[in-house]
């Protein structure tokens, strides 16, 4: 079991998802919020439905991607902390 | 029945039942007092944290915020979600693996260090008892508007509550009880909301029913007939904000490390039986959480709405009644200042501060506010804390609706209160008594300074609610901005940054506490009259300073620990095994 490796690519997912994270609130919702407000979006203007609804929804994606992915990479590296089935 | 006798019956019986949870789950040992013995189901544990973080605050007021507050309210929005992402991806797999019972016991192991855990009990306590003083008072207001009960007996009645499951059940009681209290405080937000939103776009979705015209023939959606209504008179457009970008950010940033940084959510983490199980329980929480997240802004924009609709020139005599009985209790106040008899809703604060009344009635039967009337042609007073409360009776729901509500509110501000007094009674008798000055108690006797401690704590933040002083409202700016800028970094670097040692996470946790702390008791209480946009320090307001103070301690934490001794070689094994999931332990029995 190579432990560097293993942190290595839990780190690279772990900041992938943090720049989703990051673009949706902060950039969708905050820095370009007023050139999103020029799209309209199923009755909301873009911008302010990043901010009050759609990065929440994103959020959530976020956290169970993580979970899949990293017992996925948990097992491919020998470390993963269940032995019998609980997907 | 009435909406009253209606509403005795809703919370009798889901008091009954939180009682009869905490007596079925009586905790025997300290594991099962501080983490529920470590084997709660992932999903579970999810609603616990759902119901153990959304507080009265959340629950009451936060719908009220936004709908005051239009674009600028999803700050909170986003900055009380987007925290799970980090407590998932950055935290809680980790914290589960350390495998202790508590926030300190983290902190005091990863630096070896007595003092670094003291500091952190010390960043606990004031952050939880910030937090808690506001739960009871939430209690106390819904007992006296919905009950009619004076704010004193509600708050004792809360604390009895608490007190039997808290005190008794420990972790294992708050958590089965808090899985309760989620079901009913969701349910109760739901229904009114589902209600609201068929009434005003015939919609039953309200996440979209936001989105959706509005069903009066206007042709118009929600949002744009909310703009054009608030610009007519005066205000500015719903889905524009006022505060500047800088502060938006800084403040959403605050609330989501803060929140990630908060103890009693962090410690839900220590409870569920793996390292997988907390990354899947995070996902859970906040999936659960954003079902009242998602659905509080378009309570918001409806309740508005509805404000706007029914209040702004109405003849007093017909306004409604909800509009008298908030009157009554002195969170509506309005100033007939034009004397039309007619109330005129604008811009700007009616008259100065909260409204006093003298014990006389005008004519057509309001109350007389003696307080000095501004300039502004707005004649309404309004607490936001009432939009929530009062939305079902604004909507003419049914009299069940509102007593379901009432039972809602009441289990968001128990769950919370109770899962701050378990965290707070856990850092004295784990980690002050046998930790620091007692380290020979044995489990039996440090169970019962656990409960020692939760009764005191109870009393205090029962005390704290019937007679909060002044500024409780004030510093809950605190308790995101201290948790962001203490307890957060030093956290995280302790999990990422192997050679962090206690000198740099010890400088860089008081650097962030004091810091804050100064930045916000000098523009809150110092100089209030200073506290605006002008003085700020780069434009950040002291609700958005905690992501400021988050900068300087990792900065400070970073530079000290770069030029003093490095860490030793067992806390480099405690990180490096922390760092994988496998070999997950049970927490310890001390």
């Amino acid at each position: 079991m190579d432990k560097q490796a293993y942190w290595k690519a839990n780190i690279r997912l772990m900041l992938v998802l943090l720049a989703i994270w990051f673009t949706v609130s902060f950039g969708f919702g905050i820095l370009l919020v007023e050139q999103l407000n020029e799209i309209a979006f199923f009755g909301f203007k873009f911008g302010f439905w990043w901010a009050q609804q759609g990065s929440i929804y994103v959020f959530i994606g976020l956290i169970f991607f993580y979970t899949y992915k990293m017992k996925k990479i948990d097992r491919q590296f020998g470390v993963s902390d269940d032995d019998e089935d609980d997907a | 029945m009435d909406a009253q006798q209606l509403t005795y019956l809703f919370v009798f019986l889901s008091f009954s039942l939180y009682i009869g949870i905490a007596i079925w789950s009586r905790a025997g040992s300290t594991k099962e007092f501080y983490v529920a013995g470590g084997g709660v189901h992932p999903i579970a544990n999810g609603m616990a944290t759902a119901a153990d973080w959304m507080s009265a605050a959340s629950f009451i007021s936060m719908a009220g915020i936004i709908a005051f507050m239009g674009y600028d309210g999803a700050v909170y929005l986003m900055g009380w979600t987007g925290g799970y992402v980090i407590l998932a991806l950055l935290l809680a797999p980790y914290l589960r693996k350390f495998g202790e019972f508590t926030v300190p016991d983290f902190i005091g192991s990863r630096y070896y260090s007595t003092a670094a855990r003291v500091v952190a009990v010390i960043c606990l306590i004031l952050i939880s008892f910030t937090y808690v003083a506001g739960q009871m008072r939430g209690v106390g207001i819904v007992f006296s508007q919905f009950l009619n009960i004076p704010i004193f007996w509600g708050v004792i009645v809360g604390m009895a509550v608490v007190f039997m499951y808290a005190v008794l059940g420990g972790m294992k009681g708050i958590t089965y009880t808090q899985v309760a209290q989620y079901c009913v405080l969701i349910f109760a937000y739901l229904v009114p909301a589902i209600f609201i939103s068929m009434l005003i776009t015939g919609i039953p979705i309200p996440q979209i029913g936001l989105g959706a015209e509005v069903a009066d023939g206007s042709g118009l959606s929600v949002l744009q007939k909310l703009d054009n209504t608030l610009v007519e008179l005066g205000f500015a457009p719903y889905t524009e904000g006022m505060k500047s970008k800088v502060d938006v950010f800084a403040i959403t940033m605050a609330l989501m490390i803060g929140t990630a940084g908060l103890p009693h959510v962090i410690v839900r983490f220590f409870t569920v039986p793996k390292v997988s199980d907390a990354r899947k329980s995070a996902g859970y929480a906040l999936l659960f959480i954003a079902l009242l997240y998602t659905t509080a802004p378009a309570v918001g924009a409806f309740a508005r709405l509805n404000f706007v609709d029914t209040v702004h020139n109405t003849q007093y005599t017909e306004v409604a009644g909800w509009f008298k009985s908030w009157e009554d209790i002195g969170l509506i106040g309005w100033q007939d200042k034009n004397n039309d008899g007619r109330i005129q809703y604008h811009p700007g604060a009616a008259f100065d501060g909260k409204p006093s009344f003298d014990d006389t009635r005008r004519i057509d039967g309001s109350r007389t506010v003696i307080n000095s009337p501004t300039a502004s042609s707005n004649e309404v007073y309004v607490d936001r804390d009432i939009m929530v409360l009062a939305n079902p009776e604004i909507a003419r729901l049914p009299a069940w609706v509102i007593a379901l509500v009432a039972a809602g509110s009441l289990a968001a501000a128990l769950s919370t209160a109770a899962g701050l007094l378990l965290v707070i009674s856990t850092s004295i008798s784990h980690d002050l008594l046998k930790q620091t000055m007692a380290k020979g108690l044995s489990d039996r006797q440090e169970l019962f300074y656990a409960r020692v401690a939760a009764v005191t704590a109870i009393l205090i933040a029962g005390y704290l609610g019937i007679d909060p002083p002044g500024f409780v409202a004030q510093v809950v700016a605190f308790a995101f901005g201290l948790a962001a800028a203490s307890l957060f970094p030093a956290i995280l670097l302790g999990i990422f940054d192997r050679r962090m040692n206690k000198e740099g996470a010890i400088s860089g946790m008081l650097v962030g506490l004091i810091f804050c702390f100064s930045y916000i008791v000098f523009f809150k209480f110092v100089a209030p009259d200073l506290n605006s946009a002008d003085h700020w320090w780069f434009g950040i307001s002291p609700e958005g300073i905690g992501s400021l103070g988050a900068l300087l301690n990792f900065s400070v934490a970073f530079t000290v620990s770069r030029l003093t001794p490095d860490v030793p070689e067992d806390v480099l094994r405690l990180v490096d095994n922390i760092r994988i999931p496998k070999g997950v332990s049970d927490p310890k029995s001390h």
